[in-house]
């Protein structure tokens, strides 16, 4: 098996997986109550205007036609109109990522170093006093909602202290600073709970590799302690790591729904919560797959990265 | 050398090795169980019993806690809150576990196509964010009871699915596992009498982790304002319908999101010992 | 080049182990022996004897949970036990070197191999860069590895085995260490590897006049490279001599035993003994009463029961042929050994015949029927009469079933016994195995090695097969204990009159057993013959090569091979 055929066979998967979330969105979207015609004409039209509209929107149709219709559209880009708004899905959500991709990408450039970086000096001396100070430190993190880290977060330095804004609201003019100033809670709120999980994970996957044979005979050539852990051990730490990583990433997108609708900020989260609550299917089908979408190529990137790490893979006998 | 003489099974052998920790935080889990069950007995008044016009009263004799926003007993809304949120999620979870056992070991025994096509539907599902789900299902159909079990366990069986999967992959390549194909031994015999057995250590540690996990989300869900309606109130929505009590200096909703970690916590706890026992055991089991 | 100068010198060591439950257990107690330059000294012992403890220990490690207790480690005068950890690792890779058993594990797979190779020189300072790859090419070749230039550029899963293994003595010697440690360093190679990774060891320690510790549990190896024999058992010294004296008169019982174990073959060169009957034990009979059905009339032999013809085989991915054209015939309690060395087939041969894996061609016959290729499509029945035996029996049982579940099961499956029936045929299997009644209600965990392979052996019995496949069952067992097992097979042979498949790379115990042998070489049947006629000249060449390669116990006998 070569390099380039495992890859394109992940694709592959990861295009498959798409292609099975656009099923299940569309299925789930059909749930929604709430007759849609209806819903834009408002309570006082007419039965044929209402026909007209539905005819217009070609929702007579059989599920499976308007599914088609509906993939074939978002291939090209086009996501639809807001039922709502009447704008177009794509403009909305283009508007929103940016506060999205803010957060969760400032969130991610400190959490993931940080992790790493603790998981690794947690597995050096296990057990030790260090290791045991972390330990404890992300186990309390980790069984903390998340919400409420946020709330604690507000009320000491919002309400309390009077430092920093309890909300985001982030407007297209905000400058570098106000911008800062604003992303400062929300960020630290979803790091807490990200690093104290990467953390522990990273350091089991560091000790796993510690316990190899490969480490016992390092030791045994007198190899110092730093050189094994950073050279020896990671070298074969990196896929299990990576995947951790992204593990925690994907679920970066959860949390960032909870915590844009905490601080009010204007993301992608926050706007399907409302698509949901206005049963706007257009803009919640978007969303979907956006989100999906990402979680897929985070995977795939995990994925591709374990198997490069592979040196077996990389120079077959 | 790998004789252990012990003539007891491992259950016992495990009891043998708890530390004050572990007893501690086992006993909380009980009491905490045992407090939720017994909610009528022990609870001072009924939740939704209105004591002041005042909100956010000061704890007092009568209210042990303090109020809440519209005058009723913090305590009572607790063990009740406990109680609705400990069903909740040990009903999920419950229900997670058994489809996502199945179906994991299903796709590890059977193998082949059956395996790719199930992982790949479950993979889709896990795509979804789960809140995503969660919020179009209750928009849908509502928040009542039966929904939100369904929906979380279904939500919450692509991870356990993810688990056990992997857990019964490792053991179906085994030599034992080998040796009953060739015998002739059905699927049937295979997942229950080979697998599943050796599956039950780690499978019990994920349980209580999936089940931190699933308090979590419900909190969460709570705290929205999608979980259960009111009069009820699990931990989330207690903490949601007091958060005002911040601005007046109430600890109203603090007490709520206490309880959850407590839980939370000690469940950790017990899984880390759990694991470290099990990691450290002389016997060759998986 | 001074012989007498004792590098090292061990005094009383005593090592312990502490349990989870806080329980110390002396594993390693008043071990004393010294070594001189040049000199090698061999630790001999089954396991659990604490050789490779005391090997570990000689560097100053032990494995998490030990503790060296007392004792005295003195290296050139120094007391290793006195030294605090930084000097100690001072000490590793320069002045003590390490060979351990697997290469394959020992070597870190995402590094390359010349890196590893030349790591500690560079990073101890003792040379450079370039001097140490200068070396260590010289060290490839003088150990007879090919492309000394570039192989150490390659990853360790491009090499094979064996060449994995000279890498890591040329790891190892890159410093121009005192002492060095070999730690079952031939134990996974097939024989032939095995001769020219011995003396690419044997060449390195008189070159560069190291004093050399030889761990292993295979005494016809050790009459090969030791000068002196330091027998252990339990952790205690049993004999301390020189490895002549050794063979030609060991003083303690256990020496004895020993020796007695090493398979004939290994003894005077080749003559065939069938059916060797130990000296000191009576054959056990099995009692007349045993409702066992596999018993039949020796007379009637050479009855076909089992015929393969013209099998090939190759793995999917792969599509590499692993069998070409194989074919082979078993007679009613007959017992045919199938000889190969690894990727000759022979384990592949034993999985078509069960089924396991279908071959593209041929067909398999048994008493003139035939079966299904594929295990999945034949019927119980069919099932039933051919039983397969694992390698390693640890894994080969359901570690949550107790015996009485792991045997009561094929009797229930295959024989419709339930209850109390079963439970009689269960306590006269164990006592078929020489088990005690008592083990019905344990668990795999609580029983030895040897143990569980007479259960895996029971397992099998209790379906009353017609043949009983057995792949490389005494391969992962220690000497005294696979003797053991070979009798047992010989035993059961004997009075139940089952056939059984040996499958083996090694010819010394398949020579024991077998009436008939088949040497396999590359997927092809090379040789075919009866034990005797194998045996004798005229030789097939490949047979031959076999033959010559298995260590003989005797000193001088690898100076004597030529390659």
């Amino acid at each position: 098996m070569n390099l380039p055929l495992i890859v394109s066979r992940r694709i592959a998967i990861g295009v498959l997986t798409v292609l099975v979330v656009s099923l299940l969105v569309f299925a789930g979207t059909e749930l929604l109550p709430g007759d849609v015609a209806q819903a834009i004409l408002g309570p006082d039209a007419t039965p044929e205007s209402i026909a007209n509209i539905r005819d217009r929107l070609g929702l007579n149709q059989a599920a499976y036609i308007r599914y088609i219709h509906w993939f074939g559209n978002l291939l090209q880009g086009d996501m639809g109109t807001s039922l709502v708004s009447n704008r177009e899905v794509s403009v909305l959500i283009a508007e929103r990522s940016s506060n999205t991709f803010l957060l969760a990408g400032v969130t991610a450039l400190i959490a993931v170093p940080l992790s790493v970086l603790l998981g690794l000096i947690a597995a050096t001396k296990p057990n030790g006093r260090v290791d045991k100070i972390i330990s404890i430190v992300t186990l309390t993190l980790i069984s903390i909602p998340d919400f409420l880290v946020a709330v604690i977060l507000v009320s000491i330095f919002s309400v309390y202290l009077g430092w920093l804004p309890a909300l985001s609201t982030i407007r297209s003019d905000s400058g570098f600073f106000e911008l800062a100033r604003m992303l400062v809670l929300p960020v630290t709120a979803l790091s807490f709970t990200i690093i104290a999980h990467m953390a522990r994970m990273t350091r089991t996957a560091v000790l796993n590799e510690l316990s190899s044979p490969a480490i016992e005979m390092a030791i045994l050539k007198g190899v110092p302690k730093s050189r094994i852990l950073l050279l020896h051990a990671l070298s074969n730490a990196i896929a299990p790591i990576v995947n951790v990583i992204a593990l925690n990433l994907a679920y970066l997108i959860s949390g960032v729904v909870v915590i844009e609708m905490l601080f009010n900020l204007n993301g992608l989260g926050k706007l399907l919560v409302g698509a949901v609550i206005t049963r706007d299917i257009p803009l919640v089908q978007g969303c979907a797959m956006l989100f999906s979408a990402v979680y897929v190529l985070l995977n795939l990137f995990a994925d591709t990265v374990s198997i490069v790490a592979n040196p077996r893979i990389r120079h077959p006998k | 050398m790998r004789i252990n003489q012990s003539k007891s099974g491992p259950f016992w052998s495990l009891m043998q090795n708890l530390t004050p920790t572990a007893i501690i935080c086992l006993s909380i889990l009980i009491a905490l169980i045992v407090l939720s069950i017994m909610a009528p007995w022990v609870s001072p008044y009924q939740p939704t019993k209105i004591l002041t016009n005042e909100s956010y009263q000061l704890i007092s004799d009568s209210m042990l806690l303090g109020g809440d926003y519209l005058g009723r007993d913090m305590v009572s809304r607790l063990i009740y809150g406990l109680k609705i949120t400990l069903g909740l999620t040990f009903a999920v979870t419950v229900l997670a576990f058994l489809i996502g056992c199945l179906l994991g070991f299903l796709a590890a025994v059977l193998g082949g196509k059956i395996d790719m096509l199930i992982s790949r539907v479950i993979d889709a599902l896990i795509a979804l964010p789960a809140i995503m789900i969660a919020l179009i299902v209750i928009a849908s159909l509502g928040s009542s009871l039966p929904v939100l079990i369904i929906t979380l366990a279904l939500i919450d069986s692509t991870r356990v699915f993810r688990v056990a999967r992997a857990l019964a992959m490792n053991i179906v390549v085994s030599d034992f596992v080998e040796a009953a194909r060739i015998r002739g031994e059905g699927i049937k015999w295979i997942m229950w009498r080979e697998v599943m057995p050796n599956t039950l250590g780690p499978l019990a540690a994920e349980f209580g982790i999936r089940f931190t996990y699933t308090i979590l989300f419900i909190s969460a869900l709570g705290f929205l304002g999608l979980g259960m309606q009111p009069p009820y109130a699990d931990l989330g929505s207690l903490i949601r319908e007091n958060m005002q009590g911040l601005l007046f200096g109430s600890y109203a909703p603090l007490y709520p999101a206490l309880v959850i970690s407590l839980i939370t916590i000690t469940i950790n706890i017990f899984v880390d010992w759990y694991l470290q026992q099990r990691d450290t055991a002389l016997s060759s089991e998986f | 080049m001074n012989s007498d100068s004792t590098i090292l010198q061990v005094q009383d060591l005593c090592v312990d182990v502490v349990d989870r439950h806080d329980k110390t257990l002396e594993i390693v107690s008043d071990i004393s022996f010294s070594v001189a330059a040049g000199q090698v000294i061999s630790l001999i012992g089954e396991s659990g004897s604490g050789k490779t403890t005391i090997a570990l220990a000689m560097m100053g490690y032990t494995r998490p949970g030990c503790k060296i207790q007392k004792g005295k480690i003195v290296l050139q005068g120094e007391d290793l036990l006195n030294l605090d950890l930084s000097q100690i690792e001072s000490k590793r890779g320069s002045d003590i070197a390490y060979i351990a058993q697997s290469a394959a594990a020992a070597f870190n797979r995402a590094l390359t191999i010349g890196s590893q190779v030349t790591e500690i020189a560079v990073i101890k300072g003792l040379m450079t860069r370039q001097q140490a790859e200068q070396r260590a090419m010289s060290l490839y070749k003088q150990l007879g590895l090919p492309n000394s230039e570039t192989i150490g550029k390659l990853y360790p899963h491009q090499v094979s085995g064996g060449q994995l293994q000279r890498l890591m003595a040329a790891m190892a010697m890159m410093c121009h260490p005192k002492l060095l440690i070999m730690d079952e360093p031939t134990t996974a190679l097939d024989v032939t590897t095995q001769i020219e990774v011995l003396q690419a060891f044997k060449y390195l320690i008189h070159e560069q006049n190291v004093a050399a510790i030889y761990v292993s549990h295979d005494l016809s190896v050790v009459a090969q490279m030791a000068d002196d024999v330091l027998v252990l058992k339990d952790g205690r010294m049993v004999e301390l001599n020189t490895i002549q004296n050794i063979l030609d008169n060991p003083r303690e019982e256990y020496t004895q035993k020993l020796m007695e174990a090493v398979p004939q073959l290994q003894l005077n060169g080749i003559t065939h003994q069938s059916h060797v009957v130990d000296k000191n034990k009576p054959t056990r009979e099995v009692s007349e009463k045993s409702s066992l059905n596999c018993i039949v009339e020796k007379k009637q032999d050479n009855e076909e029961l089992l015929t393969v013809s013209n099998i090939t085989a190759a793995y999917r991915s792969n599509s590499k042929t692993v069998l070409n054209n194989v074919s082979l015939k078993v007679n009613r309690g007959e017992t045919v050994g199938v000889i190969g060395e690894s990727g000759s087939g022979k384990t592949t041969l034993g999985r078509v015949i069960s089924g396991l894996m279908p071959p593209s061609q041929g067909k398999i016959e048994l008493k003139g029927s035939v079966l299904n290729k594929d295990y999945r499509k034949r019927s119980r029945d069919d099932l039933k009469q051919i039983q397969f035996v694992f390698q390693m029996a640890e894994t080969a049982l359901n570690p949550r079933h107790r015996i009485r579940q792991i045997l009561g099961r094929p009797l229930d499956f295959y024989l419709g016994l339930k209850g109390k029936k079963a439970e009689e045929r269960i306590y006269e299997l164990l006592n078929l195995v020489e088990l005690p009644a008592d083990f019905i209600d344990r668990f795999p965990r609580e029983l030895s090695g040897g143990q569980l392979q007479r259960i895996n052996f029971a397992r099998a019995l209790a379906a009353e097969p017609k043949v009983i496949i057995c792949d490389e069952i005494t391969s992962a067992l220690d000497t005294l204990v696979s003797k053991a097992i070979i009798e047992l097979l010989i035993n059961i042979k004997k009075h139940l009159g089952v056939a059984y498949i040996f499958i083996s790379h090694d010819l010394s115990t398949v020579a024991r057993l077998a009436d008939s042998i088949v040497v396999m070489r590359n997927g092809e049947i090379v040789d075919f013959n009866t034990t005797e006629q194998i045996l004798k000249p005229p030789y097939h060449e490949y047979t031959k090569l076999l033959l010559n390669s298995i260590p003989k116990l005797r000193t001088g006998w690898l100076e004597e091979i030529r390659r």
